[in-house]
């Protein structure tokens, strides 16, 4: 067992994180993370997904992500070289007599104020795992009122580059629609 | 599969359509782009949110529609139409339970790999979402049981999904596409262009050749081994690779085992075909699995049917394992090579360079299993010496089976549904040619006969058709024949009666020590119910009628015609591999001599009860079935 980190190109349709997330639930894949958002291509999304299982069973999800018609592209980035982030929000308790103390950690965790009120603190917090998993563990004493995280995302380095040269936008499909109007 | 393109090509000069603007509503462009994917059946059932698209069907006398009972029976004809000439086969429905009727249809074709596309209705896109009247989510229902599904959100976009969801049912591992279509969709109109670039899907790219260095892996492989078999699935059939897959196994001198669906891959009279595999499989086929040397399993997909125990399966053989779908490589059973293409290109690659040479030590092991079995054989020539296991002045499915098979002369198109006639048709009806044979093999699913016998004989016309169905799963769609008649369909009905559910008592007899619960039916008179929908019908309860009875109805050739076998109660299908057990740990049917035997010393032991200690006997099935009929 082993923490696998693949990313994901996926076509932005309506549905297709539903179709992502059906094949989890329906072929028992046990996912830690996963992260969506849009990329440099108007049409593309990308996807990180983080599991802890065996190489076969990261095998087994690459080979079912791909049956998905909107899933362009999938590599396996923790077998290559690659940075990974996550990033947390968390809101400490903290009041006029112990704030300096707070800060003193983000201080150390590179970690970003960015909300005062009279008794907490929301903190940025931006690293891998295990660094957001012991700030958060440090500041607990104090009291954390909330706190939210987006998951891990990660980009290959250097010239690891998701291969989607061979992607085209669906030519079809827009000029259908010039077609048709 | 048929070229996508061409196909569409074809359609479009055969109906004459030009590709110059015109105004069409989203209804008739539905009907367009049926047309032009070569559609000319249309199985389906009327309703609110797809009147357009009915009402437009009516400017279309090309498409004809097929009115079923109910919307399961129009997934299960469109998949019937499929599978009996690897075309593209099409369904309708409205929105909601119209939708959810389908299902069971869209499940059966996904686990078969059936090429059909759905057209359902929705209610209007304003009111999606708003627990509209006969709203349901099917796009969401069907996303496991689909290969691909779509709801329509534009006009625009309409005729590019339409044409993409032929394109994905029928390439690659064919599969249910569904299509979900606002009313207002329906409703509104465009000038509307046929699109003419092919279909490009970034993330949709069926592979077709294999790779070089698994391909020269694989020919290595079958080089060195003694002991090998080809393990043949329905990817051959639909790949188009029978004669290929002949040519191989002559060349090389390999026995082919065949799955359910892989029947009709090779013809079932070749001298290297072994017969079917697997939990009711030959006993003669399993033992050559188990002792092989070399699987070559070519578009199969190792199902749990007829593995039997993964840890102990073919454990001493290397693997080759050849399928269109990467997921599927790995999946069950670990290989040694496994090549992801179409059949066709890999087995041309593979038979371009593959060495003769004989087998014959291999042959003759399997030759001495399969006597083995022969002895045990049940269903006899009427007048050779019976099995003692054969009760006296009673017909058996096995036999109504076979003689079927004598009495079409082996060129029938059969179409069964789910159970024991099932297991018997696939033992004893013996398969020629591809797509001969229609069977829901993956899901199981009864009801599934005779709407795709209607579905099966209505796309292929000239060919006989028979749907062999068991008294259970026939009640599940009997509605069905008012469609029969209606559209005057001429399929022959053939119902295994047997007053049970046959396999699951089977079931009960062997692992719930007799406890029949719910399985015994108490059936309607099926010829008054024939009667009743004006289809002739007769009755037989003993072998000799049988032939009278099968060429009455053979020579009937107007609409339905059904047949009612009265069957052996508690007859069962041998041999049987119990769920999970190894593949070659079979609960068999005894010999002659062991059954009179058996018999001899059950007399003896009710003479005297108490001397006769019942003797530990493993396992607990075989001491079961020892002692009753059917063995």
């Amino acid at each position: 067992m082993a923490k696998h980190i693949l990313a994901a190109l996926v076509e932005n349709r309506p549905g297709v994180l539903a179709r992502v997330s059906n094949l989890f639930r329906r072929r028992s894949f046990n996912i830690d993370s996963l992260s969506v958002g849009r990329t440099q291509r108007e049409n593309i999304s990308r996807m990180t997904i983080v599991m802890e299982s065996d190489t076969a069973e990261a095998d087994r999800l690459v080979k079912n992500l791909y049956k998905l018609v909107d899933v362009v592209h999938v590599d396996h980035l923790h077998s290559q070289p690659s940075v990974v982030r996550d990033m947390a929000l968390v809101k400490v308790s903290a009041s006029s007599d112990n704030r300096r103390e707070v800060i003193q950690l983000c201080d150390i965790f590179r970690a970003r104020i960015i909300d005062v009120s009279a008794d907490s603190l929301v903190v940025e917090i931006t690293g891998e795992e295990e660094k957001l998993e012991h700030f958060t563990e440090l500041v607990r004493p104090f009291g954390i009122v909330e706190m939210v995280r987006t998951g891990v995302i990660a980009l290959g380095r250097g010239g690891h580059t998701l291969k989607d040269e061979g992607y085209k936008p669906n030519r079809g499909r827009s000029s259908s629609r010039r077609n048709v109007l | 599969m048929t070229d996508d393109t061409t196909a569409a090509d074809r359609a479009t000069e055969e109906a004459g359509m030009n590709t110059e603007a015109v105004v069409l509503t989203g209804a008739e462009i539905v009907c367009e782009c049926l047309l032009r994917e070569g559609v000319d059946i249309v199985f389906g059932y009327p309703g609110g949110a797809i009147l357009p698209t009915y009402d437009a069907l009516t400017k279309y006398p090309q498409l004809h529609h097929v009115l079923t009972r109910h919307e399961q029976g129009a997934s299960h004809m469109a998949d019937g139409y499929a599978r009996a000439t690897g075309k593209v086969g099409v369904a309708m429905a409205t929105s909601g339970p119209g939708a959810t009727n389908l299902v069971t249809g869209i499940a059966t074709a996904m686990m078969d790999s059936s090429p059909i596309v759905c057209i359902t209705g929705q209610v209007p896109t304003g009111a999606i979402g708003t627990d509209a009247f006969q709203e349901t989510d099917v796009t969401g229902i069907t996303l496991p049981i689909t290969k691909h599904n779509y709801l329509v959100t534009s006009l625009d976009e309409l005729a590019e999904v339409m044409r993409e969801a032929f394109h994905i049912a029928r390439t690659g591992r064919p599969g249910p596409v569904l299509v979900d279509i606002p009313k207002d969709i329906q409703n509104q109109s465009t000038n509307f262009v046929y699109p003419t670039e092919p279909v490009t899907l970034p993330g949709y790219k069926p592979p077709r050749v294999g790779r070089a260095d698994q391909v020269d892996a694989a020919l290595k492989l079958i080089r060195e081994s003694r002991r090998p078999i080809i393990l043949a699935g329905h990817g051959i059939s639909m790949s188009n690779a029978n004669r290929e897959l002949a040519q191989l196994c002559e060349r090389a001198q390999i026995p082919v085992a065949l799955t359910l669906l892989g029947k009709g891959a090779i013809s079932e009279q070749h001298p290297m075909c072994l017969g079917m595999m697997g939990m009711h499989g030959g006993a003669e086929v399993n033992h050559a699995i188990q002792q092989a040397d070399l699987l070559i399993a070519l578009g199969m997909r190792f199902d749990d049917r007829v593995t039997g125990n993964l840890a102990t399966y073919a454990r001493n053989s290397r693997k080759i394992h050849v399928d269109i779908d990467p997921s599927e490589i790995n999946k069950n059973v670990n290989v040694d090579v496994g090549i992801v293409g179409d059949l066709g290109e890999v087995l041309r690659q593979l038979l371009d360079r593959v060495e003769r040479r004989p087998n014959d030590a291999w042959f003759d092991r399997i030759a001495e299993w399969r006597a083995d079995s022969e002895l045990r054989e049940i269903v006899r020539p009427a007048d050779a010496p019976q099995h003692p296991a054969v009760p006296e002045g009673k017909l058996l499915g096995a036999q109504v089976i076979r003689d079927l098979f004598e009495f079409t002369g082996g060129n029938a198109v059969t179409v069964t549904d789910v159970g024991q006639h099932q297991m018997w048709e696939a033992q004893y009806y013996q398969h020629e040619r591809p797509h001969s044979l229609i069977t829901s093999g993956g899901l199981g699913t009864m009801g599934f006969g005779l709407p795709a016998a209607i579905g099966a004989k209505m796309a292929r016309p000239d060919q006989e058709v028979w749907a062999i169905v068991g008294d259970g799963g026939f009640q599940m769609t009997s509605m069905e024949l008012a469609t029969a008649v209606q559209e005057q369909v001429n399929v022959h009905i053939a119902v295994i009666n047997n007053g049970f559910l046959g396999m699951v008592r089977q079931w009960q007899e062997f692992f719930y020590e007799e406890r029949y619960n719910q399985t015994p039916m108490v059936n309607p008179d099926f010829c008054k119910l024939a009667e009743a929908y004006g289809i002739p019908a007769a009755r037989v309860t003993e072998r000799g009628e049988i032939e009278e009875a099968v060429n009455r109805n053979r020579a009937l050739t107007a609409g339905p015609t059904l047949i009612d076998f009265v069957v052996e109660k508690e007859e069962i299908v041998f041999p049987m591999v119990p769920a999970g057990a190894d593949l070659d740990d079979m609960i068999r049917r005894p010999t002659p001599e062991e059954f009179e035997r058996k018999r001899r010393e059950r007399a003896a032991a009710a003479e005297a009860p108490e001397e006769a200690a019942p003797e530990p006997e493993a396992p607990a099935a075989a001491a079961t079935v020892g002692t009753r009929f059917g063995v």
